[in-house]
Formats: structure tokens, sequence, C-alpha cells
């Protein structure tokens, strides 16, 4: 079994978090010599500081299941559920993501920095998830309190079923937005191709402007203009079983 | 004077095909406009268990001494990957039914039950429970396409994770609870609003498929280190490729749930009219992990019907490492006791019959929110009751062993059982009593 590779190099990507926690050792994986295993095993041991990842070459799961506050940065593409269930840790991937990345998401940030594949943020109950590019379909589906900013465009069925938190597309969102939608609030700048069945567009009150510019700040898109944004929602019309709303099940 | 006679002597005639039962179905759903919703599983005749019989030793086997000599019944669940298995005293583990669908003190009682036996519980849609995890010493956590409850320090917490794709009452279909069981706790625990009519997804929200499965059950096993087992749990249908592509996926244990396994809450004509009976489902899933050289490696559970320590044994010969009771473990609890009889009545059912567990008023206090009715359940009784039925549940199941002349349920084979109906011998693939004929075997 090949060993695990500990670099205690400075990390290239430096951050307030490294400045805060200068006298913890930095570590540097190579997916390319280290098992997958051994890294996530690393991450979910006594670690702490910032975290670098080389040549995950599309590799499932990577930085899945941690539960620390550190600073990850994944150098290049990444496959299905990277920094899933991710509790505390600020992810960054410099690179594309497959399905599902930050499935889950308790709390933290993840951060890709490329377009993100299917179900992104997929039933995340926290934190933040920034897609700089696009989004594929079912971004945000059953969405439980995360907060989602996507650079681009989503996919369609984005935003299905979702529980809680905020949704906010800054490009155009596909067929079925917030389908059977609960209690999210979605921001879209673009268009929107169709509204999924008890979606509805709702007046952008001062609330929802400072909420959205809130979240647009996190996600380092402060400039954006608030006015172009429309706020989407649940008409709330199928909360509850009724004769009436059969054809909308 | 007809007043007088009864229906048969009076020469009145029910039609078979639109009996009472189908009377009334047509009768409420041109009144009410939609589809009936309730608990429990196929309630229709059934090719089961109860057409099957053992072959005890006499000449050709001998048996072994009951009270005597022993008859092993432990088992080990998940052997295939997990840094920790789970070996269980005895192989009928309790169905993952949820809190929203029971009452908290009813999940309690399902633990307690389980682990005075040594045997293992499961969560449900839902999440899980300080309370029932307290109290269970094996709890298998679900892991379901609504995720609701989800989170990765109780996925830590359980000693095993078993996938969700289906049930028996519903193959292909979704979670369904009421209004009237979305209590304040369980809308909390959901992230829903109080009092919804929940409608939880049929699929999993970020895969789909066999191959996508087997990256999600890696992402489990990274996420909990490789230590616990994992499940995956079809209701039966196309059950020899389920069973097969379940395997593919790196399923430990595989959870078969035949038709007569129960639901809290589904649409009647769901419940009735797909899947197929647990004694067919059984054979199919042995010969996919045989074919796959995995049997007994990939452990298998049948639920769907299991009532007493014959239905244990009969499983276990036909191939099953394990089984789940739901509805028997209820019942168990107190579920449609008949000194509930007058109270039953008074909600338009009867004890025997309740059905009903989507409303929530249940008076044994078991599937129900109403913290009036929860608070009639004793957990700690309950729990009692429960290890009672699971020891006498056990105790059957090694009396047929032992009469058959094996040390360990396991050894049961398909070679002690006969059928009693060509219908349960095809399906089972066991001869028709008195004769070497499987149909459908070309024999």
């Amino acid at each position: 079994m090949d060993t695990l590779t500990i670099d205690n190099s400075p990390a290239p990507f430096p951050t307030d978090t490294a400045k805060a926690e200068t006298m913890s050792p930095n570590h540097h994986f190579d997916l390319a010599a280290t098992p997958l295993r051994e890294v996530n095993s690393a991450l979910h041991g006594d670690i702490s500081g910032e975290i670098v990842i080389d040549n995950p070459a599309g590799a499932h799961a990577v930085a899945a299941g941690v539960n620390a506050p550190v600073k990850i940065t994944v150098n290049g593409h990444v496959g299905y559920y990277a920094a899933g269930m991710n509790q505390q840790a600020e992810v960054v991937i410099n690179g594309n993501a497959g399905t599902g990345v930050a499935e889950n998401m308790m709390s933290g940030t993840v951060i890709v920095k490329g377009n993100a594949s299917q179900s992104a943020g997929a039933t995340a109950h926290g934190g933040l998830l920034v897609v700089e590019g696009d989004a594929a379909a079912r971004c945000g589906i059953s969405m439980k309190g995360v907060d989602i900013v996507i650079g681009g465009n989503v996919g369609h069925n984005s935003a299905f079923m979702a529980q809680a938190g905020r949704l906010v597309i800054r490009g155009d969102a596909g067929h079925g937005l917030g389908d059977s939608i609960y209690e999210t609030r979605i921001y879209v700048r673009g268009d929107v191709a169709s509204l999924g069945a008890d979606c509805i567009a709702k007046p952008m009150r001062e609330e929802h402007l400072e909420e959205l510019a809130g979240l647009l700040k996190a996600a380092g898109f402060a400039d954006d203009d608030l006015s172009a944004y429309t706020r989407y929602g649940s008409a709330r019309e199928l909360y509850h079983f009724k004769v009436d709303n059969a054809s909308a099940y | 004077m007809t007043e007088n006679l009864s229906i048969e002597q009076r020469g009145l005639r029910e039609s078979a095909t639109f009996d009472r039962t189908t009377i009334a179905a047509i009768q409420r759903a041109a009144e009410t406009g939609i589809y009936d919703i309730r608990g429990w599983g196929a309630k229709r005749k059934l090719p089961h268990f109860d057409d099957l019989l053992f072959l005890g030793a006499s000449m050709s086997r001998y048996p072994l001494e009951g009270y005597r000599e022993r008859c092993d019944t432990d088992v080990w669940l998940g052997t295939r990957n997990a840094k920790y298995p789970l070996h269980l005293s005895t192989p009928v583990t309790i169905a993952g039914m949820s809190f929203g669908a029971l009452s908290a003190g009813a999940k309690e009682a399902l633990g307690r039950g389980a682990s005075e036996v040594g045997t293992s519980t499961t969560t449900g849609d839902g999440g899980m429970t300080p309370e029932e995890r307290g109290q269970s010493k094996h709890l298998v956590y679900q892991y379901l396409p609504s995720r609701y409850g989800m989170n990765p320090d109780d996925l830590r917490k359980a000693d095993a994770i078993e996938v969700v794709l289906g049930q028996g009452a519903k193959p292909g279909g979704g979670g369904m609870l009421l209004g009237q069981k979305i209590s304040e706790r369980v809308a909390a625990m959901r992230t829903l609003p109080e009092g919804i009519d929940q409608r939880s997804a049929c699929r999993h929200p970020d895969w789909t498929g066999p191959d996508d499965l087997a990256i999600k059950i890696n992402e489990l096993r990274e996420i909990t280190d490789w230590e616990k087992p994992i499940y995956v749990k079809v209701g039966a249908s196309r059950t020899y490729y389920d069973v097969k592509l379940a395997v593919h996926s790196g399923a430990d244990v595989v959870v078969v749930d035949g038709m007569q396994g129960g639901t809290a809450a589904t649409q009647e004509v769901f419940i009735e009219h797909v899947g197929i009976p647990t004694l067919a489902a059984i054979p199919q899933a042995v010969q996919a992990l045989q074919e796959l050289g995995v049997h007994r490696e990939v452990q298998l559970i049948v639920s769907g019907g299991i009532r007493n320590g014959a239905d244990v044994a009969k499983a276990m010969a036909l191939g099953a490492d394990a089984v789940a009771i739901g509805t028997a473990a209820l019942i168990a609890l107190g579920d449609n006791d008949p000194r509930y009889a007058k109270e039953y009545e008074a909600i338009g059912s009867a004890a025997g019959y309740y059905d009903d567990f989507q409303d929530g008023r249940d008076p044994a206090g078991i599937s129900t929110q109403d913290p009036e009715l929860s608070a009639r359940f004793d957990p700690v009784l309950g729990g009692k009751r429960l290890a009672n039925f699971l020891r006498v549940m056990t105790m059957e199941a090694q009396t047929i062993a032992r009469a058959c002349g094996k040390a360990h349920l396991q050894h049961l084979e398909p070679e002690d059982l006969v059928a009693i109906s060509i219908e349960a011998a095809a399906m089972a693939r066991v001869p028709l009593a008195g004769t070497g004929w499987i149909p459908g075997s070309g024999l």
C-alpha cells in the first residue's frame, strides 16, 4: 500500500484561515500517489489548517464526510459527491465537479470554480455552495436549508421539492424550476424556461433584496444589479391533498 | 317475514366480482374523488408460507433432541466489506418504520424489545430519534430518497446503513405522511411546514441506476470509514435482476420486502396491485446470489408477512439469512388489540381490521403523534411484549430446525420443504407435497 504523503510546505492558496492558524501544519495529498481512502481517512482524523489535494482526476467522494474547520483546496476535476455531507470545512475545487457536489452538506462552504453536474447541493441542510460556472439538472433538489449560488445557468428540475434555504441563479433556469417546492426561496436573474408545479413568481420585498445582496456578496458577486432578479417560491397550493389538484400531482 | 332469515336463507347471492368490499370502494371513490390511502400491507389472499410444510426427520434423516441438543440462531450481517459487521442473536430483525409514522414511544419500544433479545431495529423516513438510538443496541439507519433528517452525525452513530430503493407495499412509490401526523417535532426533523401532507420522492435525488449506486455506496463507506455494513433494500418486483444489481453496486446485505410488507400510508391500489408475494421473491433473490457466487457472503434479509417461527424457518430454508418484521412487531406492541374494540369502531374500523395508520388516531397509541393517544402506550411494557414475541418466534424456528435435524437455523434448506398448492410449489421452487413435481422446473 502506498504511504501517506504529507508535505509541510506552504499552501499555494493562502487565506484568512491560514493566517489564523499559522501554527498548524499544512497537508498536501497527491491522489496520483495516495489512495483516496487514505486521504479521506486523514481528513476525518486530527487535522487542521490548510490541506491541498492534487490530481483528483475525477475521483469520487473526494473530501467527503469532513467535519473540521479546515480549508481544503482540490486542484483539478472531481467526480461524484465531492465534499459530500461536509461539516465546517471550506472546500475549493479548482475544476469541474461531478454529480452531487456538496450533497447533504450541513455547514461550511464549498466553492466550485468550474461547472457542476447534476444534483449539486442535493438535500443539503446548511452552509454555502457556490458554483461559479453552470450547474446541470436538479441543482438544489430537496435542499433543506443550504444556500446555493450558481454563477451561470441551471438545468431542468432544479430546486425540485426544495424544502428550505436559498437558491440564487445568476443565469437562466431550465424547465420545471421549483417543482413541488416547499419553503425554499429562489432568485433568478435570467430566464426561466418553465416553472414546476406549485412554483410561482413572488414580489421582491426589501427583506428579499437584503437577503439576495448578502448571498451574492458571500459568493463573490457583490456587483450584480439586484433589480434584475426575480424571486420564486411556493404557492403552497399542494400542501394538502385536494381533489381539484389531482392533475398537479 | 324475510327479516328473520339470514342472507343465505333468503337466497341472496353476492357477486364474486363486485363483492361488498368492492362496492364500498366504488362508493367511497364516488363520494370523495380521491383514492384511498391506508396503512398495512396487501390484504388479499396470496400464496404464502402457509402453503409450505416441513418434512420432519424420521428414517432418512434424524432429528435433534428438542431442548437438549444445540440449535444455534445467531447471524452475521455485513461481513463482505464492513469493518464492524453486525452479529445478532436471532435472525428476526425489526424492519424500518419511521418516527412520524409511529410515536416516539413505539419507536423506543421497538428498540427495547430488539435489544433485549440481541437483534437489530431500523429507523425510517424522517431520521433517527435519541429515544430510538438510546434503546437500540444494533440500529440500522435508513438512507431514503427524501433524506428527511439525514445527517452525517447520525450516520456515524448507526451500526449499519440501509439504502432504501423501495418497499414491498409500494415498489416504485415514494413516501407519504399526512398532515395529521406532521407534528411540530416531526416537521422539525423533516424540515417541513407543520401539518402539511408530506409527499416524498420515489427516486434518490443524487443517483439513478446501479452504476451510480455503486458510487453512492462508496461515498457512504468513505464518510463512515468503511466501518458499517451497507444494506440495499428493494421492494419485491423484478427481484432476480434487482438483487444482482444490488450486489454489483456493492451491497453487503440485500433486503427484499414482499408485497405483504406493511406501510404507514400508501394508496390502496398500490398496496394491492404492485409487487410480488414474498414467497415468489425469495427463490429469485437466492438464485441471483448463487449465480454470482455470493450466497451467504452477501446476506439476504426477507420481509413481508413474517408472523411466526414457522415463517422464519421457511424463509431461511429457502435461503434467507435473516428476516425482518414490521406489522407483526406492531401487533406485538399492542396494535389492533381487542381491548380497544369500541374505540376502533368509533373511528369506523374494528380491532383486527384497523389499517388507517395514516390518520394518526390509533387508539393503541402506536401509529400516532397525538400526545394523549401516545401517552397510552408504555414503551417499557411494549418492549417486553416485543421481546417475548421475538423469543417465541426464535424458539418456534428452532423447534422446526431441530425436527429437521439442523444444529443451526441456517442449515435449513429447500429440501426440507414441500408445498401444498401448485402455485406455492412453482413460486417457492419446492415439490408439491407427495410428489417430486416442481412446476416450472421442467422435471
